[in-house]
């Protein structure tokens, strides 16, 4: 189809927009583009499966190709039933804590201590905003234990080495008053879900088979 | 409503309706001390527990549920809100208690195995309490057998269930499932709440109703339960 492009676009939270890139110009992706979607819908999910729907309807008549970089991430299915009808594939599991540590690990991390609070590499960078600033702890300081209280540790999913961020999750496990646990995942099913993407010609692009080799 | 009460001044000076007013303000401000206050003025006044309980504080939790469910107002704001107001509650409950009312209806409610956020399911018990509920709240990380216990020991007319994430809520359809397996599905009416949940969920595991926020969980009790009674 005249312009339309082969490419792969991949649709994404903004939270995997560095991971994305970086596996881009590990992999030479070259044929693969990114479009990101606000990392603060992390704290409305049920507002995800509309922003995607509009990102995938605005990107259709480019792509021949649509990949969403997102798991189910608290929509509790309705982005799965979207996906359904555009034909698109997402990235397995719950959400990017699972499909970063794997899944069989990250339920023996759930299993191990229900109270856990799990923080990537864009958490902790922007733990700040989208945790403290975002859950109200800045304004009212009261409410940190009002949202802790049954929460024991807190583990980092390390997607690099870096003491930086390392030092900085244990800062936020202290400000919330949590054990501290970290664990280097790197990209996890991040990169083998891409790969995959990326590696599926434009005429199997949503077949149903595909769809439900995806989805967990 | 206004989002800023800083100017402070004597609740006392208020008539009935003013204060009335003030409290849906301060429950929307989060004010938790001027509710105490306020609570303890309507009382001296000679207002019933049940009164104050309906027209001040349940009235103002309502405002704020609409405007939460309308996304004015955010998690946080509802947080401080319901703290407010059960600040309020904890004077009225004894109080309450006192008047020998019997209770709408009996409700255990309790967030599922692998599932510590409670949250919401406090603020649905307390909402519940105020509406008239006799609730029974189980807390936290209940697997299926702390549901049956409480089941037998406290015969509820309803069974509520809680979950936040996508990876517990299906626990829910073990309890339901279990229900059914031990004949006991029809005794309760099961209604399930939590964000990631939705309608269809609810009705593929079994449940009688999803309640997306705690004003629509009272509301579904107590139609539920009147119909129930009706059918008898």
């Amino acid at each position: 189809m005249p312009g339309v492009s082969e490419g792969l676009l991949v649709i994404a939270c903004g939270a995997l927009a560095r991971e994305i890139v970086a596996l881009k110009r590990l992999n030479g992706w070259s044929q693969l583009e990114v479009e990101c979607l606000p990392p603060e819908l992390h704290n409305r999910p049920e507002q995800i499966p509309a922003a995607v729907e509009g990102a995938i309807r605005a990107a259709r008549a480019r792509y021949a190709r649509i990949f969403v970089a997102y798991a189910d991430c608290g929509t509790g299915g309705l982005l799965d039933a979207l996906l359904e009808k555009e034909g698109v594939q997402r990235l397995p599991g719950a959400h990017c804590y699972e499909f970063y540590a794997g899944a069989s690990a990250f339920a023996a991390l759930a299993d191990e201590q229900p109270g856990t609070f799990y923080l990537t590499d864009f958490l902790v960078r922007h733990f700040e905003r989208l945790v403290i600033e975002g859950l109200g702890i800045d304004r009212h300081p009261e409410l940190r234990d009002e949202y802790f209280r049954n929460y024991q540790r807190l583990v980092y999913l390390a997607q690099s080495h870096s003491a930086e961020l390392s030092a900085a999750a244990r800062a936020a496990a202290t400000r919330l008053g949590l054990a501290y646990e970290e664990r280097y995942t790197g990209f996890g099913e991040l990169e083998s879900s891409l790969a995959h993407a990326v590696a599926v010609p434009v005429a199997q692009v949503g077949r149903a088979g595909e769809r439900a080799a995806w989805r967990h | 409503m206004s989002a800023d009460t800083t100017d402070s001044f004597d609740l006392n000076t208020l008539n009935d309706q003013e204060l009335t007013e003030q409290v849906h303000d301060d429950l929307y401000n989060g004010l938790k001390d001027e509710i105490v206050q306020a609570t303890n003025i309507f009382l001296k006044r000679g207002w019933g527990p049940d009164k104050v309980l309906n027209d001040a504080l349940v009235e103002g939790m309502r405002i704020v549920g609409v405007d939460f469910r309308d996304g004015i107002l955010f998690v946080p704001e509802v947080l401080l809100a319901a703290n407010a107001m059960k600040a309020g509650m904890e004077i009225l409950r004894p109080l309450l208690a006192e008047t020998g009312a019997e209770p709408i209806g009996k409700v255990v409610i309790g967030t599922v195995k692998g599932d510590i956020h409670d949250i919401g399911k406090n603020l649905v018990s307390m909402m519940l309490e105020g509406a008239g509920f006799e609730v029974i709240n189980l807390g936290i990380n209940n697997p299926v057998e702390n549901y049956l216990a409480a089941l037998e020991e406290h015969k509820p007319d309803i069974l509520g269930m809680s979950a936040l994430l996508t990876t517990t809520m299906p626990y829910m359809k073990v309890v339901i499932d279990t229900l059914k397996q031990k004949g006991l599905r029809d005794k309760y009416i099961v209604l399930v709440g939590g964000a990631p949940l939705n309608d269809e969920f609810a009705k593929a595991i079994g449940a009688d109703a999803y309640c997306r926020d705690a004003a629509i969980a009272v509301e579904t009790a107590k139609s539920m339960i009147a119909a129930r009674r009706a059918a008898r």
